[in-house]
């Protein structure tokens, strides 16, 4: 059975439609992230779950159980579930062990138990000596892990995370992304998780669902999301891509400049019409030799327009020699190509995602 | 030796000079601003403890006012009664003064426009006018509420007596209530919903968050407050006259007027003042003590906006205790002081025939010393604002740009009277410059320094903030067009800080138009003030003029603050550290 469940939430504000019919569901144990650009809802949705909005329409159900929905919700401090705030909303008023203690406190176990456990929390995200600190006393870090000790010791049934990287130094973030992946291997807490930051979704997630204007545009593990991207929103928003546009017969797609037989696609690209791709720079390769014909592959000559050094790679924008749109291309950094030679890019059918 | 190296020393040797004239004119400005805050602040203090010292006529050193000040019952019941007073005060204060900041800030309380309104009149209220008020509503007998008491009951007296420790702390703390309020709401303003967001998140509800995680939060902002109204009572002059003196009892600043009764006994006055200066130095110090190692200020930005707690049918309840502080602070005494100002004999009650113009007539016709004294009232407070600002902004200048070494002993000297209650720094003020070789006593200068130094933090503490806002590149910005550092503060700086200015001005000002407590030391037969007439008038027992006379100073306070308002902004005067 799915541990927590949205059925076509929404949430307007006036005439603000923020959340537009949002269906997700969460096995036991997953670790979602909710991916999209600022005002996308991705954070209403997330403050829905908890408790602290309620949807206009729709229902949100844990374990069976009906949560919210437009005619009441269970007030959040009755959920079982916990937070992790942008501001980390540590209270600066008590100590390390305080904070992490304060949600066992309210569940009333007896002191001992308290102590045991906010040890080993403590112990698990390497706060232990730091114990007795209050948080001004503390790095970003710091603070960021007594957060996520105080969210995790009370085995919340969700753990929802609101952007909880965004004040931290581009080092620690890149740090904290994989610790918080290293404590949801451990503990298995059914987490969702709020981002604009690709990279960070990628590192932790199990799932991903990219939201665009208060609607999710696409749910996909993150390989998938990568390389079989649905939308042009999708395709654009998690890492850069090309977009081809062609024209199908039946027997093959024609693009600007070359053609593929319509077999070397998979099988759900329309027989004919307009379609759009979506090609990787990196899933091309850029020669300044005709490379040998190969299978599931297409080449075509190449104009090189502009290209510039960037040390992990080459980054090169080239036009196709018979017309039409430039393209992009990433290749090795020894693939050194001067500017206004002829080369030949070649193209495998298999790596463009088809965009709807 | 070379030509070079005569030449190398010569230029040398320039700018050693050149650096020396910097230095000069830098050493010039501290020292001048130096003597001046020696002047205001530091040497009536000195004289304060020299003089407690000393013997009244050979001016030798002795311990005998000391004894004389301590060595008398009455004189430490005094004492005992002014930290019952103090203590009294802060704790009625802080249960006024937090349950209205918390629903202002954090809840959907309804009609908060109109109780920070009744808040900010209580502000505005000064605490004798407040104390009148009282009289009028809880005197023994003849006071209002124990007339409706007695028609209710049929009883044969009232049961309230506005002439009782009660009755005083319940005076001063209605008046002195909006400090605590505003240190209360502005720290308030600045927790995030977030920090309650994770306490609701982990299972607390609204009580336990609120008591658990919200007030902790804005607890040095309790204690500042307490400390303020605790500090603010026992240096009190006015309420405590109006109302411990029929009732047969003595607090400090009492007690220190009536060693000004004939003969003046300055010395044993200044002994008998310590206590007070060292409680308030005390408490200052054990504020920063208690609050030393947490770190209160909300840990980190982003995140910070607030949504208000849905109360329920509790927002009912709040609004009805908000309403009934206003009652107490504000309703009820005005109500009846407005009464007593426009009636033939207050005690006749609300009806036609009791209205009268007569007392607003009798003091501005007839009366003559009372033109003399509201003149005096608003131009020494006028002067005194202009006076405060002006020394304060160039010191802030000074301290700002760093313009001349030690600056902070500089704004330490403007500070200082923070801690000074008006009573002692009047006392000091009198030792200093009362008598010869300057004798001022009776002057309208010794008023207006007096008054100057008293107000100084608040005009240092706004001109401060008001510089700190303007980044120094605005100015850099003419100097490097070829203008000078003159020319930049006129064309520039002074345009630009004219809001704050104006602000400070007032904040200055108003406070200026009712001080009593130093006040009451300082005039003479031709420098009353108001504040002064006030009291004079109620050791009369005329409340009806008496009233008049408050309110036309009431109405002239609202009339500036309005057009503070109007000018600088909504709740200009309720903001922190303006």
């Amino acid at each position: 059975m799915s541990r927590l469940k949205l059925t076509g939430i929404s949430k307007r504000y006036g005439d603000f439609l923020a959340v537009d019919d949002i269906d997700l569901e969460l096995q036991s144990g997953e670790f979602v992230s909710l991916l999209g650009p600022s005002g996308c809802g991705k954070t209403t949705t997330l403050r829905m779950i908890a408790g602290f909005v309620e949807p206009t329409l729709g229902t949100i159900e844990m374990d069976g159980q009906i949560l919210s929905s437009p005619s009441g919700s269970v007030s959040p401090d009755r959920r079982q579930m916990s937070m992790i705030f942008q501001s980390y909303a540590i209270w600066p008023n008590m100590t390390v062990e305080q904070n992490v203690a304060f949600g066992l406190e309210l569940r009333k176990m007896p002191k001992a138990e308290v102590r045991r456990r906010v040890g080993e929390m403590l112990e698990v995200v390497q706060m232990n000596h730091l114990a007795d600190r209050y948080p001004a006393e503390l790095s970003g870090g710091q603070q960021q892990r007594v957060a996520l000790a105080r969210a995790i010791v009370i085995r919340p049934s969700v753990l929802l995370l609101d952007e909880p990287l965004s004040n931290l130094d581009a080092a620690l973030r890149e740090e904290m992304r994989f610790e918080i992946r290293r404590l949801h291997n451990e503990f298995h807490v059914t987490t969702v998780y709020v981002t604009h930051d690709q990279a960070e979704a990628m590192v932790t997630s199990d799932r991903i669902a990219v939201l665009n204007h208060g609607r999710i545009e696409q749910i996909a593990d993150p390989r998938e999301l990568y390389s079989k991207p649905k939308t042009r929103f999708v395709a654009g928003f998690i890492g850069r891509t090309n977009f081809i546009e062609g024209t199908s017969d039946g027997s093959r797609i024609s693009f600007d400049g070359f053609s593929v037989p319509y077999a070397a696609f998979e099988r759900d690209v329309p027989s004919g019409g307009k379609v759009t791709f979506s090609v990787r720079p990196h899933s091309m390769r850029l020669s300044e030799t005709p490379p040998a014909a190969r299978d599931g592959s297409t080449s075509l000559g190449v104009i090189v327009l502009e290209r510039a050094y960037l040390g992990e790679h080459w980054d090169y924008v080239v036009r196709p020699r018979q017309g039409g749109a430039s393209l992009r291309v990433m290749t090795a950094p020894t693939d050194d190509i001067p500017v206004g030679a002829s080369a030949w890019l070649e193209v495998e059918p298999l790596q463009m995602a088809l965009i709807t | 030796m070379t030509d070079d190296s005569i030449a190398e020393r010569a230029v040398s040797f320039g700018r050693v000079v050149s650096r020396l004239r910097r230095l000069d004119a830098s050493m010039l400005v501290l020292l001048a601003f130096i003597a001046v805050l020696v002047f205001l602040v530091l040497n009536p203090i000195l004289r304060l403890i020299v003089s407690s010292l000393q013997q009244a006529d050979t001016g030798q050193f002795t311990l005998d006012n000391y004894r004389n000040a301590y060595g008398n019952i009455r004189h430490l019941e005094a004492l005992a009664n002014s930290l019952e007073l103090g203590a009294g005060v802060a704790f009625l204060v802080t249960c006024f003064a937090v349950p209205i900041a918390w629903a202002i800030s954090r809840t959907d309380m309804p009609g908060k426009a109109f109780v920070r309104l009744t808040v900010f009149a209580a502000f505005v209220t000064p605490p004798y006018l407040g104390a009148i008020g009282w009289i009028l509503l809880a005197g023994p007998n003849s006071g209002w509420l124990n007339k409706v008491w007695m028609a209710l009951t049929g009883a044969g007296h009232g049961i309230f007596n506005i002439y009782s420790m009660t009755g005083l702390i319940l005076v001063i703390a209605v008046t002195s209530f909006p400090y605590t309020f505003v240190f209360t709401s502005s720290a308030l303003d600045l927790v995030s919903s977030e920090m309650e967001d994770a306490a609701n998140i982990l299972g607390a509800r609204t009580l336990r968050t609120t008591l658990r995680v919200t007030l902790p939060l804005v607890t040095p902002a309790i204690i500042g407050g307490i400390i303020i109204s605790f500090l603010e009572a026992i240096a009190l002059f006015g309420a405590p006259a109006l109302i411990a003196l029929p009732a047969r009892f003595n607090v400090v600043s009492t007690q220190l007027w009536q060693f000004f009764e004939y003969p003046v006994r300055v010395e044993e006055a200044a002994a008998y003042a310590m206590p007070l200066l060292a409680i308030t130095v005390l408490m200052f110090w054990l504020q920063r003590r208690i609050l030393g190692r947490r770190g209160y200020t909300s840990v980190t930005g982003k995140g910070g906006e607030r949504r208000m707690i849905a109360l329920g049918p509790w927002r009912w309840v709040m609004l009805s205790y908000a309403l009934l502080v206003g009652a107490l602070s504000v309703f009820l005494p005005m109500l009846v002081l407005f009464q007593a100002a426009f009636a033939k004999a207050w005690g006749r009650g609300f009806s036609i025939d009791n209205l009268t113009l007569q007392n607003f007539y009798y003091l501005l016709f007839e009366q003559t010393q009372a033109k003399q004294t509201i003149l005096n009232t608003f131009v020494y407070a006028a002067v005194t604002a202009f006076a405060a600002i002006s020394l304060s902004l160039a010191i802030a200048y000074v301290v700002n740009r760093r313009l001349v070494p030690w600056s902070n002993v500089l704004a330490f000297l403007c500070m200082a009277p923070f801690v000074i209650p008006g009573v002692v720094l009047a006392i000091g003020f009198y030792a200093a410059y009362a008598v010869p070789p300057l004798a001022l006593y009776g002057t309208a200068t010794i008023l207006i320094l007096g008054f100057t130094t008293r107000f100084l933090p608040i005009a240092y503490t706004s001109s401060a903030a008001g510089l700190r806002s303007i980044n120094p590149e605005m100015e850099e910005a003419v100097r490097i067009l070829g203008g000078s550092r003159f020319l930049a503060i006129r064309r520039v700086l002074i345009p630009l800080l004219k809001k704050s200015l104006a602000g400070a001005w007032i904040l200055v000002f108003i406070p200026a138009t009712r001080e009593l407590s130093s006040a009451i030391f300082l005039v003479g037969p031709n420098t009353r003030v108001i504040s002064v007439m006030l009291f004079d008038l109620s050791e009369e027992g005329n409340f009806e003029v008496l009233a008049a006379l408050g309110v036309i100073l009431l109405l002239a306070t609202v009339a500036i603050a309005a057009i503070g308002t109007k000018i600088i902004g909504r709740d200009f005067m309720l903001r922190r550290n303006s």
